[in-house]
């Protein structure tokens, strides 16, 4: 399921409109979040330490967007395209396993 | 043609069944409820294939249920009134946001408090800022082609925006008179179905609507309405000259002028008291006064231009309102007065406040103020600018 959704967001159109006349007529399809990545609201990035990580995936369901995928290796990753850094994993962690690093933009 | 005595909500109800529209949503509410209680009672009878009614719980609702049909391309009909507007007032800006040709039918009446259910224009103008297309009826013929009209000038490529077509509390809504009816197969060549600019059941190109437009988009949506709307004026002009070819009675002019070609004092209003006016023009032009009235059919999109012609050749312009804004003046005075200023159109212009609430305005009402205008003329000055004509001093 991942790699599929990571393909399709490599295939997603950026929609930027430059001239009036390249906006459709009604307010359709805006806002897609395939090409709206939503992450540069973020100002602090959770960082996965895999040492840590006991493969529990409690990170996996709280994450309310969900940024957070599981990899084939077992581990979880952050899409930070989509985090908003809200820290809800990095609480949630039995191990503490994941760090809310302030992000240098 | 079958002509047939009927209501302004009849011929609504009419209308609606002619343009084969496939949904309607609506709430009852005084007077407006005759016109579903129609479109009920076709449904119950099997005189229309493929109508569906939505029993819904509110104006809000009855709006929400009409835009979500007009989204999935359905040719989509409601209607209401007063308080009922009101209440679909945030949906009203959605349906032309989204561009979706929902028809309306409006029987103005007065807003509450005090309760009242007869004809003032405040509730309609209260919407003008939202974004849909307005055409005042002044009898129940213009109800039924106004609909008719309504739907292939929303419709049109070029404008993809609600319509409301409004007609008088009582007045016309409940009062009978001939309508001349277009047989079926006519509409159906006046009115092909409808091609949406897209549609939500078009499964194979899945897509949002309305979702969230950042400032960096915002604007721009904004100004396509604000082209749309310009662009209506022309498809207005187009189909009202059509529908005269086809079916004998033109509706190519936004402003209906008339005898005004050689008129010093022009009369001009909106809908069913422009009736009346005529009928006051024709007396004073046989008792050799120079009058004529000027009908503004469509409120929105103002037409500036057809205004500004009739502005050059006359002396005085009497606005008779049938509403009020509260802190300035009578809604097309204040309307008409703006558009004139940067012109070279110069007017004495004054503005009568008539009819609040379903008061009548006689012929003899009309006269006294075309004694009031003529004075005026004569002195070359206002003696006040807004006239609560009918206050009991």
């Amino acid at each position: 399921m991942n790699t599929l959704f990571r393909e399709k967001k490599a295939n997603a159109k950026k929609i930027m409109f430059k001239s009036i006349d390249e906006y459709p007529e009604a307010p359709i399809t805006l806002g897609t979040t395939l090409s709206n990545f939503t992450g540069d609201w973020r100002n602090f990035m959770p960082v996965v330490d895999e040492s840590k990580c006991i493969k529990c995936y409690i990170c996996w369901k709280f994450c309310p967007e969900p940024a957070i995928y599981i990899k084939e290796d077992g581990y979880v990753a952050v899409d930070y395209d989509y985090c908003k850094g809200c820290g809800i994993c990095a609480n949630e962690c039995p191990t503490k396993a994941i760090s809310m690093v302030r992000e240098e933009k | 043609m079958p002509k047939k005595v009927i209501s302004g909500n009849y011929a609504a109800a009419y209308a609606a069944k002619h343009a084969r529209v496939e949904v309607v949503a609506a709430y009852p509410i005084t007077p407006q409820t005759s016109i579903i209680e129609k479109i009920a009672e076709f449904i119950a009878n099997g005189e229309v294939e493929n109508l569906e009614y939505v029993p819904v719980e509110s104006e809000h609702s009855a709006m929400a249920a009409c835009i979500g049909a007009s989204a999935a391309g359905a040719r989509t009909f409601t209607a209401t009134s007063a308080q009922g507007l009101a209440l679909m007032h945030e949906m009203l800006h959605w349906a032309a946001g989204a561009r979706l040709p929902v028809v309306m039918v409006d029987v103005n009446r007065a807003m509450a408090p005090p309760w009242s259910v007869w004809d003032d224009q405040t509730d309609s103008l209260a919407q003008r800022d939202t974004g849909w297309l307005q055409f005042y009826a002044e009898n129940n013929q213009e109800v039924y082609d106004g609909v008719l009209m309504a739907f292939k000038i929303g419709e049109h490529e070029k404008v993809n925006l609600p319509v409301m077509v409004i007609e008088s509390a009582f007045i016309l809504s409940h009062t009978y008179d001939i309508v001349d009816m277009l047989e079926q197969e006519e509409v159906d060549e006046f009115l092909p179905p409808r091609k949406p600019l897209y549609s939500l059941t078009d499964f194979d190109n899945p897509f949002s609507i309305g979702a969230l437009g950042t400032p960096a988009d915002y604007y721009e949506f904004r100004y396509k309405i604000a082209k749309a709307m310009e662009e209506a004026k022309k498809i207005i002009k187009e189909v009202g000259k059509e529908f005269g070819e086809k079916f004998g009675r033109d509706y190519s002019q936004m402003i209906e002028l008339y005898k005004t070609e050689d008129a010093d004092i022009v009369f001009m209003g909106m809908g069913s008291l422009m009736g009346t006016v005529k009928e006051a023009v024709d007396i004073f032009r046989s008792e050799g006064y120079k009058v004529g009235a000027a009908k503004v059919r469509w409120f929105r999109p103002f037409p500036r231009e057809e205004l500004y012609e009739l502005a050059k050749s006359v002396e005085g312009i009497a606005v008779l309102d049938r509403n009020f804004s509260f802190g300035q003046e009578g809604i097309l005075f204040n309307e008409a007065k703006g558009i004139l200023y940067n012109t070279d159109a110069n007017p004495i212009m004054k503005n009568y406040i008539v009819g609040l609430g379903g008061r009548d305005l006689t012929v003899n009402d009309v006269r006294k103020i075309a004694s009031n205008m003529k004075k005026i003329i004569e002195k070359g000055e206002l003696d006040k600018e807004i006239d609560w004509y009918h206050l009991k001093r």
